[in-house]
């Protein structure tokens, strides 16, 4: 299939779903951390995560790519020297792409989640401080079950996109379905039929995802009652 | 000093210059993009489903797909094709800002035409009902009624889809376009300082996103001032 290229590409589409998934990790992290921090009666902590949800979403994706992979990359290299290391330091592509990834939409989540977690009415929190528990008890066990139904909606919009965003990273040479299928279309000169096919992988890769963040939407929201109109 | 920007400082004319690229592509794409979002909106609303379905597939298949690959299929794609290569469009065809142009607006077209529908069918009963008690025809309706109110209604949500869309100009670079990334990966490259190249183009893309997120607070406060919370 494909002129034989079609294992190829698969094996790409194996990498670009990785990366999706561990960057939604790191971004999950960072982003329930953004949350908590702009909602934080700290001032200077709130306005930390203001301005790393600000800065992070007005800058396009593809700059922060390049800027985080070349940039990071020629940084750490003039850094090292002054602490005394003096090899070259080589970032791996999937190493960068998840961490360039997850901060970026750590930023998203962060809006997301904050969002959600202002939706929980207040007298939750309270009720959870009033049966002694700690500041980090009420988080997890009260605002967080609870935040994750709020926020399904928010998180299935940027799982989508983030899955798309992977593309990009082929730009700075991860060998994902991209970048197989570029290098497929220049051998063949056939690139209409591998960016075709690429696009119908990534198309059914949104799809599933799509029917799969609807059925996690539809069981955690056993119990909630949906007014008829 | 580990950073340098006094490079940077001397390249800022392809750095306006890259702004100039990017505002060009940014202004076509939209307005292509909305003259084919409208009659798309209009399918969308349709009962019928032969009406319905093709413009639903579209939306589909474009938003379920990276902006990327769309740009790589107008971009290198479309040359596979001896037809295409001896039709009268091949001169538009392989020029990489027209390419780049066609494939944002067909991906922006998608995202608006969704904006648009959304809009179309949040509009009150009531306006729908007066106006045919009113005897318009539907075109009228449509014309004077209902696309009137919700491209109004549609503005918060578009702002975002602009500001989508600006960041997205910057894949231009990929296809050799000196938009403001462009104008950083040739300074990168030329200077080998990718740190400060990058970071410029970010501050460059940050008052860009500034600016029209102030323009179209001003719009919202000139066309949707009647659903402005009320003073008190």
């Amino acid at each position: 299939m494909l002129n034989g290229y079609g294992a190829t590409i698969v094996d790409g589409a194996w990498l670009t779903l990785l990366l999706a998934l561990t960057s939604m990790a790191v971004a999950i992290g960072l982003g329930l951390l953004g949350a908590a921090c702009r909602l934080s009666p700290l001032r200077w902590l709130a306005l930390l995560g203001e301005t790393y949800a600000t800065v992070i979403r007005g800058i396009p994706d593809l700059v922060l790519i390049l800027l985080i992979f070349y940039g990071g990359q020629d940084l750490v290299n003039r850094l090292a020297p002054l602490l005394g290391y003096e090899d070259y330091i080589d970032i791996n592509p999937f190493v960068a792409g998840v961490f360039t990834l997850g901060f970026i939409f750590g930023a998203y989540l962060s809006e997301t989640f904050r969002g959600a977690f202002m939706a929980i009415p207040k007298g939750q929190a309270e009720a959870g401080a009033a049966y002694g528990m700690s500041g980090r008890q009420v988080f997890f066990r009260i605002l967080v079950p609870q935040m994750i139904r709020l926020a399904i909606p928010g998180f299935t919009n940027n799982w989508l996109v983030l899955t798309k965003a992977t593309a990009l990273i082929s730009v700075v040479g991860l060998q994902d379905m991209m970048f197989k299928a570029k290098q497929a279309a220049d051998a063949t000169r056939e690139p209409f039929t591998f960016f075709l096919a690429v696009a119908a992988l990534y198309l059914v890769l949104t799809s599933v995802s799509l029917l799969a963040l609807r059925f996690l939407e539809k069981r955690y929201s056993a119990g909630i009652k949906v007014a008829e109109l | 000093m580990i950073l340098d920007f006094s490079v940077i400082w001397d390249s800022l004319p392809l750095y306006f210059g890259g702004v100039l690229v990017t505002l060009k592509l940014l202004a076509i794409a939209l307005v292509v993009g909305l003259a084919a979002a409208i009659p798309l909106a209009l399918m969308r609303v349709s009962r019928q489903p032969a009406i319905n379905f093709p413009a639903w597939l579209y939306t589909y298949v474009i938003r379920g797909t990276p902006m990327l690959v769309q740009l790589f299929l107008v971009y290198y794609g479309l040359a596979q094709f001896t037809l295409v290569r001896e039709s009268l469009l091949w001169p538009y065809l392989s020029n990489a800002t027209f390419c780049a142009c066609l494939a944002f607006a067909i991906n922006t077209s998608a995202y608006t035409a969704e904006i648009l529908a959304g809009s179309l069918k949040a509009t009150p009963h009531g306006e729908i009902e007066a106006a045919r008690a009113m005897g318009m025809s539907h075109a009228r309706l449509y014309r004077r009624i209902l696309l009137p109110s919700a491209l109004r209604r549609a503005l918060p949500q578009y702002s975002n889809e602009v500001i989508m869309m600006l960041h997205t100009t910057s894949l231009a670079s990929i296809v050799t376009l000196i938009d403001i990334t462009g104008a950083a990966r040739t300074v990168s490259s030329q200077y080998y300082l990718p740190f400060e190249a990058f970071i410029t183009a970010g501050v460059f893309y940050l008052c860009l996103t500034f600016i029209l997120v102030r323009l179209f607070k001003l719009a919202e406060r000139r066309w949707l001032a009647y659903l402005a919370p009320r003073a008190s």
